[in-house]
């Protein structure tokens, strides 16, 4: 056997130095008793370590190895230097893809020890509970904690990170760590009486604990299996939780048997009246802006099917008077989100044609056929879903009525929905596509595609020329209206 | 009043709020100044008896309120004590907390006083002191009043990692009915306005180098709803979550089982909150957005648009379909296995880098410490593959047997 002392209980670099002689040399694993400086190498350790063999000095690995082995090492388990050993040797003998193997049972017990070790770490940076000491030279915050692994120093970094300006020592019972504002200092280990035994602020703390604390839910395996019994005797508000469990039911008892409380003689002070109320709405006004605006309050209050699910009602914009009124499907996403017609990408495509067929945005009404976001909701993104003829006709009489008092010379819409609501018929855009037909109340419609179908088109090839047709469209539109 | 007194009815009145994340937010550290850092993992600090964890220093700035919700120990008509801190006060109390490394920061939300702008600028006053005149850089989640004005939003979100609005109730009626003088469609718009600002700053990031956007809570938006306050059954509350997270982009939505109160409403009284019921809607969420579910799919595992209290509802769908099973650990995709109850989403991908390189057998899933008695019925390895899928008391072989302990631990709500 040969016997390989290294000089800290996780020091890597040592390790890995030694390990590549070893490999160079090929010793292996069986042969090799790791030990730490200092302690026994065992009886059998009686060879001396070996000289590096030229043949094999790159030895690469890949990369999982030492991130793992980097953890792993801080494990207490004295057999964590020759599993580790054992695994380098296994994938430079051959088994290139063993940290891939998950089940295998070297590597599931280095990922169980690196496992420990990172729960450890984050258990560290959980329950180290600073007492503050004063001094001259300002105060000292004082930490005394007892790791299940060789950690401090490898932890030492996040409460830099944190607490870089204030000084503070962190003692456990192997070394310790000291922070002075600008350097960190590993010194040796300590007692659980060289930290200060109270903080002045400890009450404050118990208190919140146990103000925060639901009694009516009580789950004490929860608790511990988070916060482990072991970590109780440092932490200051575990002083309390005997006490808590033990009141809780019947603090619970006493809640449900007190029943209904009648309400407070007082009640606390109510809003002053700040907030002017709503005009109501006018319905027969003669002013077009507004019945427009009463419309649009109307619209906004709509508790059809739809509304329960969408974020608000989108009404239409624009002038009224405007010479084109362009009737969309309904709300997308951003629309919805928005409150505002035709800002999502089918908005903002159709607002770059309207420029190019150089129809200026004063002459143009923009609205939807549907005036709610008609969608699927699935994990993060909702799914655009088309408007079946009971939502269209739940809207219809909103159209119709925003449609009179915009009075346009033409109404063009935009895909199958649009052309539905207005003409009541499912005619296909195909079919009339160019030509002017007649709603249901007598106004001439222009129908053309829906932009969100250019979209949709996957070659850019039939995209342009769908493109081009549209805004052929738009400016024939415009030309009917001149 | 005392300061301790006024700690210990604000953080009582604050507790039922079930958010306490601290995760998902900027890395940013102390080196260059001022206290704290957040390094994107949040870190639970301790644990009440009651199973949560005890992240941020969750109070209220005070319980005082207008307006009078029914489910909530600080309605207008309560009558609890009142107390409120000063700004000072909450400075302080955050300060010395997070020095001690008690806290990973300030969860702060407070009643309605006055009105929503008068409320929401003093929340915003704690928020900007510690962080400008202080230079704490932990981390600061602001409940959002859903009236307030833009300008004091815009504020709240420079200062804050996250930034919530509680939906409250999973259905339009019951808000009514409960919280009168809350409006869903408001608390809709208002998390559509904040999600727009958080997309702008994120986009904003992405592409102006020089002159980063103003900051935008980076840790995102979260809600609340409570169960069991009101008749919504699970196909409701579960319909309106997955419309939240569609809708809004929020970070989570937190299921609150309706607690007993001290001092409870006649409309409605103190009962036993249902754990179970919120551990199990817990599952079923992480289902619908991780593991490829739909909500039909979920609540076919149920009778009558609720779920199955006694097993999780991926075991209650599996055994409804045992024609899916069973499913083959070398062979299937990852999809399928994903189905398999008792394998996480972890667990796939492991098995399926493992399976590259040798076959999966029974004993390898030992060594993963799989629960294998609820795995095996379904599940092909390269030696075992179970014999009776169709068996009629395949449920009770299954089943957790240590009952409600078993279905009662909470899920640590880990972000993604």
């Amino acid at each position: 056997m040969i016997g390989i002392a290294l000089p800290g209980p996780a020091d890597f670099e040592a390790w890995r130095a030694e390990a590549r002689r070893l490999l160079a040399a090929e010793v292996p694993p069986e042969r090799v008793a790791w030990h730490l400086r200092g302690e026994s190498a065992g009886l059998f350790a009686d060879e001396a370590a070996p000289a590096p063999s030229p043949r094999r000095d790159g030895i690469t690995v890949p990369r999982a190895f030492p991130e793992l082995a980097e953890v792993a090492i801080r494990h207490r388990d004295p057999e964590r230097f020759a599993l580790l050993y054992r695994i380098l040797w296994r994938i430079a003998g051959g088994e290139a893809g063993l940290m891939q193997v998950a089940v295998d049972p070297d590597v599931l017990r280095a990922h169980a020890m690196a496992k420990a070790v990172r729960r450890d770490a984050h258990k560290m940076h959980a329950f180290v509970r600073f007492r503050e000491l004063a001094g001259e030279d300002g105060p000292r915050f004082v930490a005394w904690f007892e790791p299940e692994h060789h950690i401090l120093e490898a932890e030492a970094g996040f409460f830099i990170r944190r607490f870089a300006g204030m000084r503070w020592s962190i003692l456990t019972p192997e070394a310790s760590a000291h922070w002075d504002g600008e350097e960190l200092r590993i010194g040796p280990g300590g007692r659980r009486t060289d930290a200060p035994a109270e903080d002045a602020k400890e009450d404050l703390w118990r208190a919140y604990f146990a103000s925060i604390f639901n009694p009516a839910r009580l789950k004490p395996a929860a608790m511990r299996a988070e916060m482990p019994v072991r970590y109780w005797r440092n932490l200051p508000e575990a002083r309390d939780i005997p006490r808590l469990m033990a009141e809780a039911p019947r603090r619970v008892a006493e809640m449900v048997a007190r029943g209904a409380t009648p309400p407070a003689p007082r009640r606390q002070r109510v809003l002053a009246a700040d907030v002017e109320a709503p005009m109501p709405a006018d319905l027969f006004t003669q002013d077009p802006t507004a019945a427009l605006a009463a419309l649009r309050a109307e619209v906004l209050a709509d508790r059809g099917p739809l509304a329960e699910h969408a974020t608000q009602a989108v009404f239409g914009e624009g002038p009224i008077g405007a010479a084109l009124l362009f009737v969309g499907e309904q709300p997308g996403d951003e629309e919805d989100i928005a409150g505002r017609p035709f800002v999502g990408p089918a908005g903002r495509m159709f607002n770059r044609a309207l420029e190019e067929a150089g129809i200026p945005r004063a002459e143009a009404y923009v609205t939807n056929a549907v005036k709610h976001f008609k969608f699927k909701p699935t994990g993060r993104r909702r799914l655009h879903q088309s408007p079946d003829a009971g939502d269209i006709a739940h809207y219809r009489p909103f159209l119709r009525r925003e449609i009179e008092i915009v009075g346009p010379r033409l109404v063009v819409s935009l895909g199958a929905t649009a052309l539905r609501a207005l003409t009541g018929k499912p005619l296909a855009i195909t079919k009339v596509r160019g030509e002017v037909v007649k709603s249901e109340d007598g106004l001439p419609v222009f129908p053309t595609v829906h932009p969100s179908y250019l979209l949709r088109l996957p070659d850019p090839e039939s995209k342009a020329r769908e493109y081009a047709r549209f805004l052929g469209d738009l400016k024939s539109a415009w030309r009917e209206v001149q | 009043m005392e300061l301790r007194r006024k700690l210990e009815i604000l953080a009582d009145a604050a507790k039922y709020d079930a958010s306490c994340a601290s995760s998902g937010s900027e890395k940013r550290d102390s080196r260059e100044g001022g206290l704290g850092s957040t390094e994107g993992m949040g870190i639970c600090h301790a644990y009440a008896p009651d199973g949560r964890c005890i992240s941020l220093l969750k109070v209220l700035l005070t319980n005082a309120c207008i307006y009078d919700c029914a489910y909530c120990i600080n309605r207008a008509t309560s009558n609890v004590p009142r107390a409120r801190f000063t700004v000072r006060e909450l400075v302080d109390l955050t300060l010395d907390f997070y020095r001690r490394n008690y806290i990973e920061g300030l969860f702060l939300s407070s009643g309605i006083i006055r009105s929503p702008d008068y409320t929401m600028e003093r929340l915003v006053d704690v928020a900007r002191i510690l962080r400008e005149e202080h230079g704490f850089r932990g981390y600061i989640h602001l409940k959002t009043i859903p009236d307030a004005s833009p300008e004091l939003l815009a504020e709240a979100g420079r200062h804050a990692d996250r930034l919530s609005i509680n939906i409250e109730l999973p259905q339009e009626g019951a808000l009514k009915a409960l919280a009168p003088e809350k409006d869903l469609s408001e608390i809709r718009r208002a998390m559509g306005r904040m999600r727009l600002r958080i997309e702008e700053a994120k986009e904003a990031r992405k592409t102006e180098r020089r002159a980063p956007a103003p900051r935008f809570a980076p840790a995102g938006q979260s809600t609340q709803m409570i169960v069991g306050a009101d008749a919504s059954d699970d196909r409701a509350v579960l319909g309106t979550t997955a419309n939240l997270y569609g809708s809004y982009g929020l970070k989570r939505v937190y299921f609150s089982a309706y607690s007993p109160i001290p001092d409870a409403s006649r409309l409605l009284p103190p009962v036993a909150p249902p754990l179970v019921r919120e551990h199990r809607l817990y599952q079923a969420d992480w289902l619908l957005r991780f593991y490829g579910f739909t909500l039909e799919e979920i609540m076919a595992g149920g009778e009558g648009g609720m779920l199955d209290l006694g097993i999780d509802p991926k075991l209650a769908w599996a055994l409804r379909h045992r024609g899916e099973f069973p499913v083959d650990v070398n062979r299937a995709p990852r999809d399928r296995l994903l189905r398999v109850p008792g394998l996480g989403a972890k667990t796939v991908d492991r098995l399926l880098t493992a399976r590259r390189h040798r076959s999966i057998r029974s004993e390898d899933l030992a060594r993963l410490r799989l629960p294998l008695a609820k795995l095996l019925p379904f599940l092909v390895t390269e030696d075992h593959r179970p014999r009776v899928t169709d068996q009629l008391d395949l449920r009770a072989l299954v089943a957790p047997r240590t009952g409600f302990a078993r279905a009662a631990r909470p899920v640590q709500l880990a972000l993604l």
